[in-house]
């Protein structure tokens, strides 16, 4: 089985968020960049096909050479092969259709990737790309096994969960369930090491013209201070979420 | 030239996100001087979309459909779109429309912007405002392409009955193979789910065990809303997975949300930070997520919920 993983390259969790050039580009100054959390879920279920049932994994992403940092961190966790399109990552649907190639190219079996990225939240990319695979696709999958051609998945829906069978080619947008927190991998030393000496293969891009664009980024109004309610006088919660906020 | 909106039911009913999508293609449709087409999957009371602002409705009824699939269902909508040559399809941001948009996007060569916050602050230039960057900021978006997509965030622009009336017809898509199909669903069919809830109530590692979720529940119940918890409730097995909210968890929108012996952790916050009203109570006023609330209480759980549930059936009885 031939998977590929693919790497969003985005500001860890705690980043400032703030925007320069009149308020139409993300600010990278002073933030670090890390492998999209639902990515690393997925990258960490991949590893385990590997072990398990000897599959290969490839790891891609659409970027200039800055992500390239993120797609070594990737291979120090067990990737066995990088590939970054070089050039810059428009919107959903341009790079899935920069994937779309990749995948086309390569021959994969599996593709997985994160449910959305936690900088633009899009959650497109998986589902544009499998239709342009022609591949089946599961969204918002909590768990996956595959044996042969079949596959069996669950996805999260409002409310629970729903058990699925398919087929491969299959692209699917991982979250945490795939595998757990706790599981996930931190590259080690050796890791490390062995990751500066696998392939990292920089493809130039397929012609792809973005569909959306964002002109500008604000943020939200400053929020005022929380309203503190004496735990003795719940009477005057109520009151105000009733007559103030009018929730209730 | 119409607008189309897939109105998304349950067991034959109309969810309160499709009446939403209604009252917002409403809206575009009145900007670009067009009306509204609503495409409606086994559902029942069709004309009732009409009091939303739908002037007409294509209602499929196909037993092929009667389980949710991303591509057939998809696969309806695009060609609901094709045969009323629409230039603008709205969806909700459920699990199942968030699946369904990216195909269609595809199918219908179309710019697809998830998240949207509001009306279109233009309609030439297509521009909507959409959440991004975890709720941390907001994106104003040009969709270029002829057809456009928007996917519109629950509980953003609210329910607009403008006591219209609707005509019916009957649409018969052809559908491709499911290429996935449904086993089996696991679903608490007599609870509020935390994308449909307007209000929340979430419970974290404050409360200090399984045992103590009954308060949680009880107060979920008075306020008809939904249960949710943290993280590490969920990491550590007190609470099923699904109702884990935050970063990596389900994202919350509702219009209150209630923390209850939650710290606030950012990953935390990410998910839950486009909730309109946020209540928190906690013993530790140090505790971040007071920065993030409109109100407060400092004080323990075990002894403001239960309180909290006795006000609130009273104030139920009094405005009942």
């Amino acid at each position: 089985m031939k998977i590929l993983v693919c790497i969003s390259h985005v500001p860890d969790t705690t980043s400032k968020i703030n925007f320069t050039d009149g308020d139409t580009k993300f600010d990278t100054n002073g933030v670090q960049f890390v492998i999209n959390p639902n990515d690393e879920f997925g990258l960490t279920r991949a590893m385990w096909f590997k072990e398990k049932q000897g599959a290969s994994v490839d790891v891609v992403n659409v970027g200039g050479a800055e992500t390239e940092p993120t797609l070594r961190k990737a291979l120090a966790i067990g990737a066995d092969a990088a590939i970054r399109v070089n050039t810059e990552a428009t919107d959903g649907y341009a790079v899935a259709k920069q994937l779309a190639k990749v995948v086309n190219d390569g021959g994969y079996d599996l593709v997985i990737a994160g449910r959305e990225s936690i900088d633009y939240n899009g959650g497109m990319v998986p589902g544009m790309l499998a239709a342009m695979t022609d591949a089946n696709f599961v969204a918002n999958c909590i768990s996956l096994e595959v044996d042969g051609t079949s596959a069996k998945a669950v996805r999260e829906i409002d409310g629970g969960k729903e058990t699925v069978s398919t087929s491969l080619p299959l692209v699917i947008g991982g979250q945490k369930g795939l595998v757990e927190e706790s599981d996930l991998r931190i590259p080690n030393m050796r890791g490390i090491m062995m990751a500066r000496k696998k392939p990292l293969t920089v493809v130039e891009p397929t012609d792809a013209s973005a569909e959306t664009k964002a002109v500008s980024f604000e943020k939200p109004a400053p929020k005022g201070a929380v309203k503190l309610v004496d735990s003795d006088n719940i009477d005057e919660l109520v009151n105000l979420l009733h007559n103030e906020a009018k929730v209730i | 030239m119409s607008v189309i909106v897939y109105t998304e039911s349950e067991n034959g009913k109309f969810k309160k996100a499709a009446l939403e999508v209604v009252s917002y293609a409403k809206a575009i449709a009145d900007q670009m001087g067009t009306t509204v087409t609503a495409v409606a999957i086994n559902a029942d009371s069709t004309e009732s979309l009409g009091n939303y602002g739908a002037s007409k409705v294509l209602s499929i009824k196909n037993d092929a459909l009667s389980k949710f699939n991303a591509k057939t269902y998809a696969a309806s909508i695009e060609s609901a779109a094709k045969s009323e040559n629409a230039k603008v399809v709205v969806v909700s941001s459920s699990a199942d429309s968030k699946y369904l948009a990216p195909l269609l996007a595809v199918g219908l060569d179309a710019g697809y912007v998830s998240n949207v916050v509001e009306a279109p602050s233009s309609v030439s230039p297509f521009t909507v405002k959409r959440s991004a960057f975890t709720n941390k900021a907001f994106a104003n978006t040009e969709i270029n392409t002829d057809v456009k997509i928007v996917g519109l965030s629950n509980n953003s622009f609210g329910l607009v009955e403008s006591g219209g009336t609707a005509s019916v017809e009957d649409f018969s898509p052809s559908l491709p193979g499911s290429g996935v199909n449904v086993e089996s669903v696991d679903k608490a069919t007599d609870k509020v789910s935390i994308a449909d809830a307007e209000t929340v109530v979430s419970g974290g590692r404050g409360l200090k065990g399984p045992e103590n979720w009954g308060m949680i529940e009880e107060l979920a119940e008075v306020l008809g809303a939904a249960t949710a918890c943290s993280k590490p409730v969920s990491d550590l097995g007190w609470r099923p997975h699904s109702e884990h909210v935050g970063q990596t968890g389900k994202p919350v929108a509702s219009n209150l949300y209630i923390a209850i012996g939650i710290s606030g952790a950012i990953q935390h916050l990410a998910g839950i930070n486009s909730s309109k009203v946020k209540v928190v109570i906690n013993t530790d006023p140090e505790a971040p997520f007071f920065k993030a609330a409109d109100y407060g209480v400092v004080g323990d759980a075990f002894e403001v919920v239960p309180q909290l549930i006795e006000k609130l059936k009273a104030f139920k009885a009094q405005n009942a």
